[in-house]
């Protein structure tokens, strides 16, 4: 038989999870609404909950943890703010690179800053040219004199102008099929982070450009194989990043059943709650349903994934369906509110805007079908 | 070393207590319908055995007596800091009234060694008879001070605290070993962490029952409890909507008059 429950353990860090959000992270949300910033102290508070810490073995400073928790900790975290999850999980994906393709001088030098927060990181791969086919990376790379010389512009990078750590794909200059991976450090000259994003929805999560000109990075920067960069810019992301939206994803969708069920218990028609209509039930439960499902879907793939295997498809299943599903429930949740769900009081308006940038992050729902539909066919 | 004993216990989560059924025959709230939490004030209890535990040093024993689900709270407590746990758990302790259960929690100190402060929350959110730590302090033949809100002096064996009376404080002097019952105001319990989880991995949650702690069965639980409830029913709240009339004066005068009526001023 398969065991789908959680541990004891895995509860409790959902509870100090779950405490964290509510106490440390939503006191910041109206702010981060109003202004499209404010995220220093959500990201001060979440580097000293130890958020940044789970994936990193406990030898250079962190947790040691699984997958299965850094799911359950952005699920906690989104369900009181995408916006925040979302910068988390990004650092997280730029935490991934150290831990999985970094030398142990690398680890060393950067793993600890970065589970205590004293750094914190992103990976730049999307350029203006697109982010689901990185082939066509056009930032570019020179060896010269033992160092690399980095060119170009990198777009919609989550964490742009907040992370001191940028993991940056480039291609060589001389081998358009040749893609390697760099570690950039604020204050490289060269390196600079440049238009400042403002989306529609997770606001508050910072988003931007990066600008490299003529930026010398030395080749202890270097992550992975020269040339073979390709391997780890789509292994982090397929299974990390995308399993990072699925947590956004989730707590998302539980949001938006919470405060519906919240609103239809206490919204009076016809002289009762309409959540005895049926029209509103069945909404109800198409959010749950959805919620199973992706939970189910979600928790596997990282399962797997702490399970010592790769994940990427299982992910790309998750992360269509949780992020179309998220969609989904914004909408319902938007509905059942009726004329009050246009206001942006009430929280739902959030969620809907929220809810459509969880589509083209880290793989529109397209692409994933791309993906799947490869993995089907393979 | 100061040996602290903090007694916890696992209440309905308070913010579904409006999920709480009331069972007609025994007069009890079921408590394995809904989630169990640590009683809310029990945390500030809780919170001041870790604080004394940084400030000087101590071995701190988190002590329930529960369904087993309440082990569970007995982890959280040990992710939070505690040292060691202790579950009482037997069919036989249920039903137990305020003394029945001070009297398994009291043996049960007993049995785990002397401790040289006892930290209870003054109250629970489930029973609320504040009964209890004092009962416990009774049967230890302690001192006790009930509803502290400020510990002024904690070092040595002669303690001072601020605690609570009707419209004021007082100040009290109490010789260790003592029960100390508190109130929320005496601290801000600290948030569960991902590393204090991970630390509690290795701490030890023991189990007793009746038996192993020699406890005969007419002593315990129900059968050991001298007061039983006569009936238990829930609050009925109604809304009322009154649409003030008149001159501005009159709807001042007429609202301040409801206040009044119903207690708030």
């Amino acid at each position: 038989m398969i065991d789908f429950t959680f541990t004891e353990e895995q509860e409790l860090f959902r509870k100090a999870a779950r405490e964290f959000s509510e106490n440390c992270i939503a006191p910041h949300v109206p702010a981060m609404e109003e202004t499209g910033r404010n995220w220093e102290p959500v990201i001060k508070a979440a580097c000293e909950a130890e958020m940044m810490a789970i994936t990193i073995p406990e030898e250079y400073g962190g947790l040691g943890l699984g997958y299965v928790e850094r799911l359950i900790a952005l699920e906690e975290i989104a369900r009181v703010s995408v916006a925040t999850a979302m910068m988390m999980q990004v650092g997280g994906l730029g935490i991934e690179p150290f831990i999985k393709f970094g030398t142990k001088e690398q680890k060393q030098k950067y793993l600890p800053g970065l589970a205590t927060g004293e750094r914190f990181a992103t990976v730049a791969v999307t350029e203006p040219s697109g982010g689901s086919d990185p082939k066509s990376c056009h930032t570019s790379y020179t060896k010269r004199n033992g160092s690399y010389i980095l060119n170009g512009r990198k777009c919609f990078i989550t964490n742009s102008h907040i992370a001191d750590t940028q993991v940056v794909m480039a291609v060589d200059n001389d081998n358009c099929d040749a893609f390697s991976v760099f570690i950039l450090e604020k204050g490289m000259e060269g390196f600079k982070a440049a238009h400042e994003e403002h989306k529609v929805g997770m606001r508050g999560c910072n988003t931007g450009e990066i600008e490299l000109k003529n930026c010398e990075v030395p080749a202890e920067n270097l992550i992975g194989v020269e040339g073979k960069g390709m391997r780890v810019a789509m292994a982090v992301i397929s299974d990390v990043g995308r399993g990072g939206m699925v947590g956004c994803a989730l707590g998302l969708q539980q949001a938006c059943l919470e405060a519906s069920v919240k609103f239809a218990n206490e919204r009076i028609l016809y002289g009762k709650p309409i959540s005895e209509l049926e029209a509103i039930q069945f909404k109800l439960a198409d959010m749950k349903i959805d919620i199973e499902a992706g939970r189910l879907l979600g928790y596997r793939a990282a399962a797997l994934q702490d399970a010592g295997g790769r994940a990427g498809n299982e992910f790309a299943v998750a992360k269509y369906y949780t992020t179309e599903a998220a969609q989904r429930a914004a909408k319902m949740a938007v509905d059942i509110h009726g004329g009050y769900g246009c206001m942006e009081e009430f929280a739902v308006s959030r969620y809907l805007r929220d809810a459509y940038v969880l589509g083209p992050s880290a793989g529109t729902s397209d692409i994933m079908k791309v993906i799947i539909s490869r993995w089907v066919l393979s | 070393m100061l040996n602290i004993v903090v007694c916890v216990k696992a209440v309905p989560k308070p913010s579904l207590a409006d999920k709480l059924k009331i069972d007609p025959v025994t007069k009890s709230l079921p408590r394995l319908d809904i989630p169990l939490v640590i009683n809310p004030i029990d945390s500030h209890a809780l919170e001041a055995a870790l604080q004394l535990k940084k400030k000087y040093g101590a071995h701190v024993t988190v002590l329930s007596m529960g369904p087993p689900p309440a082990g569970n709270i007995l982890r959280e407590c040990l992710a939070l800091g505690a040292d060691k746990g202790i579950l009482l758990t037997d069919r036989a302790f249920s039903g137990a009234d305020a003394f029945a259960t001070a009297f398994t929690l009291a043996k049960a100190i007993e049995k785990n060694g002397p401790a040289d402060v006892i930290f209870c929350g003054m109250a629970s959110s489930d029973g609320a008879t504040e009964w209890v730590g004092p009962e416990i302090a009774v049967l230890l033949n302690m001192p006790v001070v009930s509803m502290v809100r400020e510990i002024l002096e904690d070092h040595g064996d002669e303690w001072i605290v601020k605690a609570d009376v009707e419209h004021g404080y007082r100040i009290v002097k109490l010789k260790l070993p003592a029960v100390i019952t508190v109130t929320r105001n005496l601290n801000k319990p600290r948030p569960l962490s991902f590393s204090g989880i991970l630390k509690a991995r290795n701490k030890e949650i023991t189990v007793w029952d009746r038996q192993a702690m020699g406890l005969p069965p007419e002593g315990v639980g129900l059968k050991g409890s001298p007061t039983y409830v006569a009936a238990m029913y829930p609050l009925e709240s109604h809304r009322q909507v009154e649409i003030l009339e008149g001159s501005l004066q009159e709807k001042v005068d007429r609202f301040v008059q409801i206040l009044s009526d119903a207690g708030v001023i």
